[in-house]
Formats: C-alpha cells, structure tokens, sequence
C-alpha cells in the first residue's frame, strides 16, 4: 500500500516538474500572443537555442568553478542572449507583418524556424549535445522511499517563482502595466500615446527569455537536439490554447493539468499519451472555446477577407493555358526522361491536395494547419490495405479518400467550432495526433520507418501509365472541386467567410456548411495522399508531418489563395523549385525558409494575384 | 392580428442588466420603434428576438409559435428578416451575388453542389434590388460600395427571405440625413404593402417620429413608456431622461414635415 502511494507520489511530482519548464515556456509564446496577437512558430526554436547557448556557456563558466551560481548564472545568459535574438526577429520581421493575415503570419514564424533549423546544425553540428548536470543538485532526495532527482525538485519551484515573477512585473512596473493594457486592447495603448515598437520589442524580448530560459533549464534532463524545436512547439501551443491565449494564469493551470495527464497517462497508455494531450484540448476547446482563462476575441471589423472572391470564368487566353499545360502534363512521357514524369507526377498530385486546402483556406477562409494530416491518412490507408491485406490498388485508390473523409468529419466536428486562431491551432493538434499515431504504433505503421512495397497494379506498375493514371485522377479532382467553387455550396461557404452573422440571418447552418467543405477537402487530399503512396512505393509519418502541411500551405501562398487554379500553378513551382535546388545545397531549410518569408513580405498576392493584376491591366477589370 | 408577441424577456450580462421584463407586440403592417440612450438595451432586446442571444427567461413568439432560443438560421426560415447595427453583407461579393445568395438561402439550396451559383435567381435578385432602387449598382463588387448603399443592399437581402416579420436595428445609422430619410420612407412603403411587421431601433429622432405607428422607451432594459408617437411624446418622464427640449422640438419638426 505504502510502496503504491509513494510511487503515486513521484509520479505526480515528475509530473510538477514537467509542468513547470512547461509553463516557463508556454509563458512566453501566451504573453507575445497577447500583445502582438502573432501566433509565434518561433518560439519552439527560442526554445532550442535556449538549450544550446546553455550547453556551450554552462560547460564553460563550470570550468571557472563548479559552483550553482555559476550554473545558474550561464543559464540565465543563455536565456538573455535568446532574448535578444528574439529583439532581432521583432525589428526584422514581425514588425513588418502585425497587419498582414494571421495565416501569413504562422507562415513566416514556420519561415524562422526553418532557417533557425539549419544555423542550428550548421553551427553544433547533427550529434545532440549533453549538457552538464548541475552542480549542488545532483543527487537524489528520498521521498518516503522512492528516490527523486534533486534538480527536478528544483523545476517544481521554478515554475511559480516564474509565475510570482511575472506577476509582479504585470502588476508593479509601467512596462508590465502596458503589457496588460495592450493584451487587453492594443489600439486603444496606441491612441494614448504609447511608444508601441518599445513595448513589442520589450516583449519579444520577454517571451524569447522566457523560451530560453525554458530550454537553458532542460539540459541536465535532455541533451540539446535539432529536433527540439517542433516538439515543444506543439505542447507548448496546447498548454497556451487549453489556458486561453494571452492568459499567463491559463497557461498555468494548463501546464498542471498536462504535466499530471502526461505523468499518470504514461502508466496507463505508455504509447498515446500525446493523444491524451490533444484529446484534453479537444474537449476543453468544445466546452469553453477560448480556453479555460482566455477571453473571447472582439469579432474583427467586417474587411475583406484573403481569399477567393466572386470566382470568375476563363477567359479565351486562359482556356489556351489551360489547354497547353494539360497537353505538356499529357506529352511529357514522349519527351522528358524517367526523373522529369516523376517530377510531374508528384506535381499533379501535390496540385490536388494544394487545390483542396485552398478549397478551405481561399474559399472557406478555414485556415487548416494541419491539411498533411489527410494526405497522410489517404495515403496510410492506401498503403496498409495493400501491404497487410493484400487489397488490390484499385479498391485501396477508392478507400483513401472514404478514409480521409472519416477522420476529417471526425476531426473537423470540434475543429469547425471555433474561429481564426483556435481554429487553426486545434487542427494542428489532430494532425500531431495521427503523425503521433502512425509514429508510434510501430507494429501496424512500422513507425518512424514507414512501409515500402507500396506497389501499383501490375498494369500500372510503369512509370509512365502511372503518370497517365495521376493525370486523369488528380485532374478530375480538382475539376470537380473547382465547379464545387462555383456551386451553390462553394458560395455558401464563401458567404460564411464573409460574414457568418449574416450567413445564420438568411438561414444557411454556418456550423453545418463549413464541417461538410472540411470533410470533402479532407477527402480529395486523402485521394492525393493514396496516389502519393503508390508513387512512392512507400509510406512514412512526414506524410502527416508540420512541415508538409507548411509546404501545402507555402504552395498556395505561392499560386496566390484568392485565385482558383492559382494553388496548382503555386504546387508546380513550389515542388520543382524545391526538387531541383534541394539536392545543390546543405541548406535547403535555410532557403525555403527564406523564400517563404520573402513571399509573405514582398509578393504576398502569390503567383496568381500577379497574374490577375496584368490582366487588370490590360483587360481594365477589377484586379 | 398578433405577429410577434415578446413575454416578459430578462437579461443580464455578469451584473449589468441589459433587459428587465421586456414587453411588446407587434401587429403585421406595423412599424414599431424601439428608442432609448445608448446601453438601453435595445440591441440586447433585438438580439434575444432574432436569435442571436438566447434570454434568461422570457417567451418570444412568432404568430403564437415559440421561437424562444431558436438559432438565428431557425428564426429566419419562419420569415424573419434583419439588418444588424454594422451592416453584414457578403464583402468578396457583387451586390447582385449577394441577393441571389439570400435567394438560394431561401430556396434551402446552400448544399447544391452541381448548379452554378451565378446562374440562379438573377431575375429575382434583380427585381429585389431594383425594389431598393439598386439596379444599377448590380454588377458592382459589395466593397466599393458607400455605407448607405451597403444599409440598402443589407435591407434587400433580408427581403428576399419574404420576411413577415423586419428586424432593423439602427437601419439609417451612418447615413446622410437625406438618405435617412429616404430609406425610412422606402422601409415603411414596403412594409405597408406587403403587411410586414417592423420592429426597429433608432437614434434618429426625425426617422421615428415620422414613420413609427408606436414607440417604445427603453432605459437601463426596462420599458418605461410605448404608444403613439403623440402619446410617448407627450409622456413627462421620456421627456425628462430622453428627449429633452431640442429633441422634442426636432420631432414635432419631423412630424409636420411627414404629414405636410
């Protein structure tokens, strides 16, 4: 009995200690949220570098004397100097997007953190990093009589003294003052006379501190890894959702509720607890929209939205393109060689599943951060039909999107509650837990290792009857969802973007309206998905992964979101940009990263905006 | 003929009560003016009547049916139209998409997923505008146009839902004093012809007085007067915290001026 309820205990205190560094980091992505109203991707990589300035400072100062002060004084410089690269990304590049889409903004934080990404591995290299353990807490405390590391029960304290900390300062300082009076209404902090750029700089310097201290703090427990950045970012966007965004005291509560959720989860399902996690978010999301302590956000002025407007008819120069780019993905086979159709190939199919997101995002304004989530499931349940049952690829091409559609109804049911930024983290939440799915259960998935052997057909085993089968399937996709734009259903769903108050007023189920479009965008991406795996022959979890939903994304903002076929010229470009300029560089995360930032900043109408800009020109039309 | 009879709705917002025991009826054909300060609570009222807030406690019925706490999509298709404080219109729209949009509302067409939406009901959505002396503006994309215009465009979408009831909170706000005039005079003619009941909130004074059949004062949600335009006018207390003596002189002016 005794032994039990001892290791309850610890359980429950690991479970402290993991909230706390929790906290201290969601602290700082909830506090920059408030005043910027930035969703930043970033602060996961603040987060990572945190840990490795720690891991080169630390080691360095304990060289002087072994001593705590020292420790802990490194691990403060570590997080200072992370506060000032945080200084540096709000004077270069936040300040130049507060007043661009939200959408754009994730966009170019994702943009940092890819470029943060490669710095990271050019300057520390691929290995991880062990840090030093601290000195002066290195042992273990007996707790009745379970052994407990003393460095863990000094994070338990860390987190409220962060707290007790940043309540004083919110509370006793004019800077802390603003800072709440801008959170609660930022054009009103400006009418009074407040220098705004001082006080977003102080607070990208707090919330990149606070990230670093967060990281710095870890690395007695973890070594520093270029993998660090995306799996805080995704817990630390729960605990900052589940709290209420902009709220330090939901942040908090949150982080309590996760670490024990994490800490007793693990005993009773070792291998979902992350599931666990994004199933609290859910609920808690459905219950109280805006959190457990958030406040619900004004409705924004009616403006027009980013997106498609009333879609126009070809013209006869467009029909001609059209025409032409059919005819080149037709021909293709006769002139190019094996590595161009498969070029092609992929861009077909990556023009559906970018078709299908801009169906949500340019024509439902439901900006989907998670869209991989449904490539990747058409294509799991392509590939293990045919691996594991033995199904021909036929009828497993026909079940990707029948399941891609269930797990979007699925999903979509909660995600299309909410609005703007909720709706947006919450459908990256789903898409963390099918990767996290397909990652972990390893016996069905095959993990991280993914399945090969996804072949075709035996008739369409070859490259190029293959090619021709991508081009009628992905093309009568999206046929079928661009007359969808055109229909009825598809200007429901942009009256709802517009203007949901009006949309209720002359009856049209908002709610109802905007979970179908998200099952039947859900649904073509699952067939692009399945088409996906069998040109593979493989499937893996990056199929499901942040960083293809971002690509999806970049293609769309690329091929210009308020254009209708815009998003299949932006795949073309964007897939075989990156397929020839990846293999020329170490880089290429460092330069995509780059490029997404320079399209958000300097061509933020995409492909397709300039396009319809020089027809304006010369047709004398409405751009 | 009762068209809408509200029953005694209360609301409060954390302590603050925006409505205490709201009362009225409105009769089909009739133009009912609901006045009051700012924070009266004539919104809050408006809200609990199209749905957009649900009450504490109170009944609304709609020609004796419960619509209490019915969502707004709900309320609508009982024959229910409104126009919101800031105009809510379909921006990415032209004004012509925006009719027909209403009118494939009201046909309960939104899930058609193989008709072209740009085909259907053109004829009526062009006969609704041209109604509203908006023909012209048909093709003009919904965000160039001026606000009045965007209250007019907002007015016919709501009809073309064939309301029996007109919900219009603040129709003329942010209008020029000639346009007020105009639209008002254009809401009570359709109104009249067509037998639909109006229920609408005003800062107006001239816009009330002229084309209201009866009034109701609000302050802090309570109704403390409602009647005839002469009776409220006439009442010493709206007098005292409403009206004023300017104001009151203002809506003799508007009065002589509608019935010459």
């Amino acid at each position: 009995m005794s032994v039990e309820f001892s290791f309850l205990l610890v359980q429950a205190l690991s479970g402290l200690a993991s909230a706390s560094s929790l906290f201290i980091i969601a602290s700082g992505l909830t506090l920059v949220f408030g005043v910027t109203r930035i969703v930043n991707f970033a602060h996961g990589s603040f987060y990572m570098l945190g840990a490795y300035m720690a891991v080169t400072i630390v080691p360095w100062l304990l060289q002087i004397e072994r001593s705590p002060t020292l420790f802990f004084a490194g691990v403060l410089i570590s997080a200072a100097v992370v506060g000032v690269l945080g200084v540096a990304m709000e004077i270069l590049l936040l300040r130049r997007i507060y007043k661009v889409p939200e959408l754009f903004q994730l966009l170019a934080t994702f943009g940092v953190v890819l470029m943060v990404q490669d710095a990271v591995l050019h300057i520390w290299g691929p290995l991880d990093i062990a840090g030093p353990r601290a000195p002066g807490l290195r042992h273990g405390v007996m707790i009745l009589d379970q052994r407990f590391p003393a460095y863990e029960l000094f994070l338990i304290a860390a987190g409220p003294v962060v707290l007790g900390l940043l309540w004083l300062l919110m509370h006793k300082t004019r800077f802390g003052i603003l800072l709440r009076a801008a959170t609660r209404d930022r054009e009103m902090v400006g009418a009074l006379g407040v220098n705004q750029a001082l006080l977003f700089t102080g607070t990208l310097f707090l919330g990149a501190f606070l990230a670093g201290l967060g990281g710095a703090l870890q690395i007695p427990r973890v070594s520093a890894s270029a993998q660090m950045d995306l799996a805080i970012i995704t817990e630390a966007f729960v605990v900052t959702v589940i709290g209420g965004m902009g709220s330090i005291g939901g942040a908090f509560l949150a982080a309590l509720l996760i670490g024990q959720l994490q800490a007793f989860g693990v005993l009773i399902f070792p291998k979902i607890t992350l599931v666990l996690v994004f199933l609290l978010m859910a609920l808690v999301l459905v219950v109280k929209p805006w959190g457990l302590l958030g406040r619900p956000e004004a409705a924004p002025p009616s403006a027009m939205p980013e997106g498609i407007a009333s879609p126009g008819r070809f013209c006869v120069f467009e029909k001609l393109l059209v025409a032409l780019a059919l005819l080149v993905a037709a021909m293709l086979p006769l002139f190019g060689d094996a590595y161009a159709v498969k070029v092609a190939t992929e861009v077909l199919i990556f023009g559906l599943a970018a078709f299908s997101l801009n169906f949500l995002v340019g024509n439902g304004g439901i900006v989907s951060f998670g869209h991989a989530a449904y490539f990747g499931l058409g294509a799991y349940a392509s590939g293990l039909l045919v691996t594991k049952l033995g199904m021909p690829m036929e009828p497993a091409l026909i079940v990707a999107p029948l399941a891609s559609g269930f797990f979007a109804a699925l999903f979509g049911f909660f995600i299309v509650r909410l609005q703007g930024i909720y709706l947006a983290m919450l459908t990256l939440a789903f898409a963390q837990i099918a990767y996290a799915v397909c990652f972990q259960w390893v016996e069905v998935t095959g993990g991280d290792n993914g399945i090969v052997g996804v072949w075709p057909a035996p008739w369409a085993a070859s490259r190029i009857v293959y090619h021709y089968l991508v081009l009628v399937v992905a093309v009568l996709g999206i046929i079928a969802l661009r007359h969808v734009i055109y229909a009825p259903f598809g200007a429901s769903l942009r009256a709802a973007r517009d203007s949901a108050a009006r949309a209720e007023a002359i009856g049209i189920d908002v709610r109802a309206h905007r979970w179908l479009g998200f099952t039947i965008a859900g649904a073509a991406a699952g067939l692009a998905g399945g088409l996906y795996a069998f040109s593979k022959g493989s499937i893996d979890p990056t199929l499901l992964g942040i960083p293809l939903s971002v690509d999806f994304l970049a293609m769309i903002l690329l091929g210009g979101m308020q254009s209708v076929v815009g998003p299949v010229l932006g795949a073309a470009a964007f897939h075989s940009i990156k397929d020839v300029f990846m293999p020329l560089t170490d880089h290429w995360r460092f330069l995509l990263g780059a490029s997404i930032i320079a399209l958000v900043l300097i061509f933020p109408r995409g492909l397709g905006g300039a396009y319809a800009s020089l027809r304006a020109r010369f047709t004398g039309g409405a751009p | 003929m009762t068209l809408l009879a509200v029953e005694a709705l209360n609301k409060k917002f954390g302590g603050v009560v925006a409505a205490r025991d709201v009362s009225f009826s409105l009769a089909a054909g009739e133009m009912l003016a609901m006045i009051g300060p700012n924070g009266a609570g004539k919104s809050t009222s408006f809200n609990m009547v199209g749905g957009q807030l649900r009450p504490d406690s109170g009944r609304v019925l709609l020609e004796g049916q419960d619509i209490t706490g019915l969502p707004p999509r709900a309320i609508c298709r009982l024959g229910v139209g409104r126009s919101f404080q800031v105009a809510q219109t379909f921006l990415s729209m032209s004004v012509l998409e925006n009719l027909q949009m209403a009118l494939i509302a009201y046909a309960q067409r939104t899930r058609d997923m193989i008709a072209r939406a740009e085909a259907l009901f053109r004829a009526e959505a062009l006969e609704l505008l041209d109604q509203l002396g908006m023909a012209d503006a048909a093709a003009r994309p919904m965000n160039t146009l001026a606000y009045g215009d965007v209250k007019r465009v907002e007015l016919a979408i709501a009809l073309a839902g064939k309301p029996r009831l007109l919900l219009m909170d603040e129709p003329t706000a942010g209008m020029a004093p000639g346009e007020r005039a105009a639209l008002m005079r254009l809401v009570a003619g359709i109104a009249r012809r067509a037998a639909i009941g109006v229920l609408f909130t005003e800062h107006d004074m001239d816009a009330v007085f002229a084309h209201a059949d009866r009034i109701l004062v609000l302050v802090r949600g309570e109704i403390i007067a409602a009647g005839t335009p002469e009776e409220v006018r006439a009442n010493p207390e709206v007098q005292r915290v409403y009206l004023g003596t300017s104001g009151l002189r203002a809506a003799l002016r508007a009065r002589a001026a509608a019935h010459g």
